[in-house]
């Protein structure tokens, strides 16, 4: 599974970083950024798919 | 039923007190409704609409975000109310933002928690011989008052002024603009003062951070400069005073809940704490923003003309059952939670992440210490209404020794 932050649409609302610290981080503005190029682990991909189910701006785009 | 028959009226105390059943009339019967009060505005309360209302800023613009819009001014036509980046649109506001937002990363607020355990835990030392307090002024008004002040570099020995000061101008409110407009004149005189002070003696706080803000080459006019520094003290108070006291509200009558919760605070991996957090956020979300109609438009086949007003209540849409299950339930381990109680588009608040952790540690510390309690009288809990609502007075029963130990 891949994911990746759509940053035209990311508002800086932090829910992903919240929910998944170890895949989503924030930029010095407060914007989401994926860590590791986006690759995501078997055992995160439970917490990604939460995090894109929370996303208010539907910025999260899960692929796999 | 009068806010269904075109007198909607969000300043209304009795709506005030329970609001929701009133939303989902509208939701059903007539969503995207239009008051003739204050000027004559539109209120639509699906989410769908209010989704796709704040992501088209060129149309429904953000020069006016109050209805009425007069509540904010001096009375004497002298101060313009501007505070931007809430009342600008792009690409000002988005120039503007960005100069702020560094200041309210989640990593800059991270840094602010332990200040804010403290003013928790010190206002719960206060409880100590007493068997009954009031959730709201006691407790939840006071901590985002002493966080602000901190963050705008008030002296500790202006800050009990400062902080009854505040009070009075928020509490007042709405319910009597005479009131609120004195004293909204004395908190200008106050921050005028200040900004002056600041100019001939920079200080490592917010006000100088604004005074050396440059956007687009110029500096802040001295209104903006205004406008910014009650947008940061008026937008962080009331708004995170309402979600801890409405949380607080549910967990005095929630018994069951409020356990659960006291269970989690010791177990490091209960993902708990962070979804009830979020279902309180969504439940009992306090803030109705407005907008100006830039451009004539049509909303679910209503035809909305340019100039009109129009609310946008982010309570309304994150009780929509076509998004929510159980909407009107407040389910404590929601794991799915598009709630847009911190708005959503380029206005997200900007102080979404400082409210989230003040509310998390307001609510941490309170159970920590008072793991039970109930509302000492129902008949005087009391709700604010407006464009931010939430219990102004709570009364609760706690047991006498919950301020004696930490």
């Amino acid at each position: 599974m891949r994911v990746v932050v759509d940053s035209d649409r990311c508002q800086g609302h932090a829910r992903c970083v919240l929910i998944l610290p170890e895949v989503f981080d924030s930029d010095d503005l407060g914007y989401a950024v994926v860590r590791d190029g986006g690759r995501v682990r078997a055992e995160d991909e439970a917490g990604v798919k939460r995090a894109a189910a929370n996303c208010p701006e539907r910025a999260i785009v899960v692929d796999g | 039923m009068d806010n269904l028959l075109g007198h909607y009226d969000h300043l209304d105390g009795e709506f005030a007190a329970d609001p929701y059943p009133v939303w989902a009339e509208m939701r059903e019967r007539c969503p995207v409704a239009h008051s003739d009060l204050y000027k004559g505005f539109w209120v639509p309360t699906r989410h769908e609409d209010i989704y796709a209302i704040a992501h088209d800023p060129d149309t429904f613009s953000s020069r006016k975000v109050a209805i009425p819009d007069d509540l904010l001014s001096d009375g004497a036509g002298e101060f313009e109310f501007s505070a931007p980046p809430i009342t600008s649109d792009p690409p000002f506001h988005t120039q503007f933002r960005r100069m702020l937002l560094p200041a309210f990363s989640p990593k800059q607020i991270a840094g602010w928690e332990p200040v804010t355990w403290r003013i928790a835990d010190e206002l719960i030392d206060a409880f100590e011989g007493r068997d009954r307090i009031d959730g709201a002024r006691d407790y939840a008004q006071n901590i985002p008052i002493t966080v602000i002040a901190r963050m705008l570099g008030v002296d500790e020995s202006e800050r009990d002024t400062f902080t009854g000061w505040l009070r009075g101008l928020v509490e007042v409110g709405p319910s009597n603009p005479e009131g609120a407009r004195a004293a909204f004149g004395e908190m200008l005189a106050y921050l005028s003062a200040k900004i002056a002070e600041h100019r001939a003696l920079p200080a490592e706080d917010i006000i100088t951070f604004l005074i050396d803000t440059v956007v687009d080459g110029e500096s802040l006019s001295d209104d903006d400069l205004l406008g910014t520094c009650l947008l940061l003290l008026l937008a962080g108070i009331d708004t995170t005073w309402s979600s801890i006291g409405s949380s607080l509200h549910y967990l005095a009558t929630h018994p069951e809940d409020r356990r659960r919760l006291v269970d989690a605070l010791d177990d490091p991996d209960s993902t708990l704490w962070s979804l009830a957090i979020e279902e309180f956020l969504r439940a009992f979300a306090p803030v109705t923003m407005a907008r100006y109609v830039a451009k004539s438009t049509v909303i679910d086949g209503v035809s909305i003309r340019e100039g009109d007003m129009l609310l946008l209540p982010f309570p309304a849409a994150n009780r929509d059952p076509s998004v929510f299950d159980r909407a009107d339930e407040v389910v404590i381990d929601r794991e799915a939670n598009r709630h847009l109680a911190f708005g959503v588009g380029i206005h997200r608040c900007l102080g979404s992440n400082l409210a989230r952790m003040e509310l998390r540690v307001g609510l941490q510390a309170f159970l920590r210490r008072v793991p039970d309690f109930e509302i000492a009288d129902a008949a005087q809990v009391r709700y604010a209404g407006g464009q931010i609502r939430g219990p102004r007075e709570l009364p609760l029963s706690i047991p006498a020794k919950s301020g004696a130990s930490r």
